[in-house]
């Protein structure tokens, strides 16, 4: 394997996984604060699914995309099988549960009165939402990290939905699979290192950013 | 200022609070005493509009607090817990938070901050963060959050029931001294009789979801108008 190409695979798979995040997080974020705000009937069932779609095998979702989208299949006029799309439809559709479950989680812990208190200083929705938000920044920050965990780690739907062709949809994880059955270990490992790094260096800078504020509270002498 | 006609609030499938008439003129203080879930949080927020009437209503200034803009009522009053409940920001930006979400001018909200953070005297903890504030502090902090706003209506639910008695009294005072030389209209929500006849000009009496007096101190001491209202009289610290 060439070095150009392992850079083209690495570049692939940051850039799949890092707008199917993005897309999660879009989804998942106003999505979860609906379910953590709001009273409604089915509100506790409709948590239990994404509770249950946080530990979705993604294999099943791989085998139910690539239904979707096979030539044959109901969308398969898009198109869309064996390209970077598919890989980014598969791998939203399995950070979006665990973005979230976890927003809602997160903003479910919240003193449920701090709400009223933005409310009664003179907050609208919005503004009450995005203070919400930025009180509940690190369990929300940990809900990105976790869903864009999920995803650079699959390989199940990457596979199915993908086809791992090479210079087109092969990402890290779909290499080390075909390394590992081609017997070529040095190969997969060198991959699996790379990718172990690459997550750590994400997850470092989001942690970065995450213990920012807690490092200022430490930071400033305590007066009690 | 403030008309209570017929106002029935429902929680949780039971009668939380009923008021026959309750009329609270401007510039007054009035507080609001009872047991433990009398009703008397519930009224405040059913007066926040953080609570729907399940009948009758609320009338500011004339007008049916129903048919008003629920924004630009909220706007129109401050609302301080019984916890502070601070943001996990500065002092001087807890302060500004309400002023910021009138989209109030930067100059202005300093200027406004700052004359409050004087008048509390809390300039030394100004910068600092509100999760290493005493609860003394925090409350004192939650004090100028909201008269910083000058709301036409203050709301204070037990503002000072968590903490001890030498900050009390202190906070006590300092509110009380607020209210005369604001001439602002509040409602007061405590458990202690002192207090009231401390910071208000009436007292109204709150029991098992129920208004059954209002009055002043003297008055509810020496006349309780029924037997619900002597009981918790006698229930009452000495």
């Amino acid at each position: 394997m060439f070095d150009s190409e392992i850079a083209q695979i690495t570049l692939l798979s940051l850039q799949v996984s890092a707008i199917a995040t993005l897309i999660s997080l879009l989804i998942g974020l106003p999505f979860g604060t609906w379910l953590a705000l709001g009273d409604f009937r089915g509100r506790a069932f409709i948590l239990s699914i994404i509770n249950t779609g946080m530990a979705l095998p993604p294999v099943v979702v791989g085998l139910v995309i690539a239904i979707m989208l096979w030539r044959s299949g109901p969308l398969g006029s898009l198109r869309l099988i064996y390209t970077p799309i598919a890989i980014i439809i598969a791998q939203t559709i399995i950070a979006a549960p665990v973005v979230t479950g976890l927003t809602a989680a997160a903003l479910e812990a919240l003193d449920p009165r701090l709400r009223q208190q933005l409310l009664g200083l003179g907050a609208s929705r919005g503004q009450m939402v995005w203070y919400l938000w930025r009180e509940a920044r690190l369990p929300l920050l940990a809900a990105l990290m976790a869903g864009f965990g999920s995803v650079i780690s699959e390989v199940g739907a990457s596979m199915m939905v993908g086809g791992n062709i090479r210079g087109q949809t092969r990402v890290l994880t779909t290499a080390i699979v075909l390394e590992t059955s081609k017997g070529e270990f040095g190969t997969a490992l060198a991959l699996s290192t790379l990718l172990l790094v690459l997550t750590y260096l994400i997850n470092l800078a989001l942690t970065w950013i995450q213990q920012r504020g807690r490092k200022a509270d430490w930071q400033s002498a305590p007066r009690k | 200022m403030i008309e209570i006609r017929k106002l029935l609030i429902q929680r949780n499938g039971r009668d939380a609070l009923q008021i026959d008439s309750l009329d609270i003129k401007h510039g007054e203080t009035l507080a609001v005493v009872g047991p433990n879930g009398a009703g008397k949080s519930t009224l405040l927020l059913a007066l926040a509009r953080l609570l729907k009437p399940s009948d009758g209503g609320v009338i500011f200034n004339g007008s049916q607090l129903a048919r008003l803009d629920d924004l630009e009522y909220r706007r129109k009053i401050s609302f301080v817990f019984q916890d502070p409940l601070l943001l996990d920001m500065t002092v001087e930006q807890n302060i500004a938070l309400g002023l910021k979400f009138r989209k109030v001018p930067k100059e202005e909200i300093h200027a406004r901050v700052w004359s409050w953070i004087k008048q509390l005297e809390i300039e030394s903890l100004a910068k600092r963060r509100a999760s290493q504030l005493s609860g003394g502090e925090a409350q004192r902090v939650s004090l100028a959050r909201a008269f910083v706003l000058e709301p036409e209506l203050l709301l204070l639910d037990e503002p000072f029931a968590a903490l001890d008695p030498p900050t009390r009294a202190k906070l006590l005072e300092d509110l009380s001294a607020l209210l005369a030389q604001d001439h602002r209209t509040a409602v007061f929500v405590t458990h202690n009789l002192n207090e009231a006849a401390k910071l208000s000009h009436r007292i109204a009496v709150i029991v098992n979801g129920m208004l059954r007096q209002v009055g002043t101190a003297k008055q509810i001491k020496s006349h309780p108008a029924d037997e619900t209202v002597k009981a918790f009289l006698q229930e009452l610290p000495q």
